[in-house]
């Protein structure tokens, strides 16, 4: 909101929020911490166009990467990045009944149906993920 | 007030959304989990190489990418609106997302493209 078109507005009545008002309420941190997924979704693309820019670099550059991958402190801090992907997930997916109606035979298909639909994609391109990396070892 | 444009942003945010919440979560505990752990056969330089190599896989690295850090740039920007109470910043905090998630995907198309 501009302020300067505040000319003859009487003044503003705004309670002034804390900076850490999500940290209050289990919904509320929730809420923000799926919102923070989008981080680690971000830090998951970006490493994956990292080693393509450092495995066509040289093999000995793609090496020194892969070791560092395996040092302890970089593995736990990819459990954490995991766990948050696993949670943008379940969050993402949960959600699709709110933005997807599905209609069968004019009537509306329950939540419970779309939701497990979704995971039943999760899983079949979690397995097609899977099958395609062991594919090229 | 919404500018007309918000529509196309909340579009690539929630096509990235449903394809990094379908595929990354596998994708990270083999690449960055299984592997350096040894539990899974870790593919040879050279394969790599030559899968990447294939355009088909370009084209699906480049829409994982592209499509990852667009939903990035979404929702940071509104955490950054609600969660931090920024909602003051808002021309700037959505140059900086969507200027930096285009940004990294040119980088990613560039890289794509020129591989090896």
């Amino acid at each position: 909101m501009n302020p300067d078109y505040r000319l003859h507005h009487p003044k503003w009545h705004r309670q002034r929020m804390p900076i850490f008002w999500w940290l209050g309420k289990l919904s509320f941190t929730k809420f923000i911490t799926r919102e923070l997924t989008c981080l680690a979704v971000a830090y998951a693309v970006l490493l994956l166009l990292a080693e393509i820019v450092i495995m066509a670099h040289s093999e000995g550059a793609h090496e020194r990467f892969l070791r560092l991958l395996a040092a302890p402190p970089v593995l736990a801090f990819h459990l954490l990045v995991c766990a948050a992907l696993v949670f943008h997930t379940v969050t993402w997916l949960n959600l699709a009944p709110k933005a997807l109606v599905v209609r069968l035979g004019g009537r509306r298909l329950p939540d419970w149906a779309v939701v497990a639909g979704h995971y039943t994609l999760w899983l079949a391109a979690s397995v097609a993920v899977v099958w395609l990396l062991r594919g090229i070892s | 007030m919404r500018p007309p444009r918000e529509p196309f942003f909340w579009a690539l945010f929630s096509a990235g959304g449903m394809l990094t919440a379908l595929v990354l979560p596998a994708a990270a505990l083999y690449l960055w989990v299984s592997r350096p752990l040894g539990w899974v056969a870790a593919p040879t330089h050279a394969a790599l190489m030559a899968h990447v190599a294939s355009p088909l896989v370009r084209v699906a690295l480049f829409v994982l990418i592209a499509l990852g850090l667009f939903h990035w740039a979404h929702r940071f920007r509104y955490t950054l609106y609600d969660g931090l109470q920024l909602s003051h910043l808002y021309g700037l905090i959505a140059t900086i997302c969507y200027g930096g998630a285009t940004l990294l995907t040119v980088f990613a198309a560039w890289t794509l493209w020129r591989f090896p």
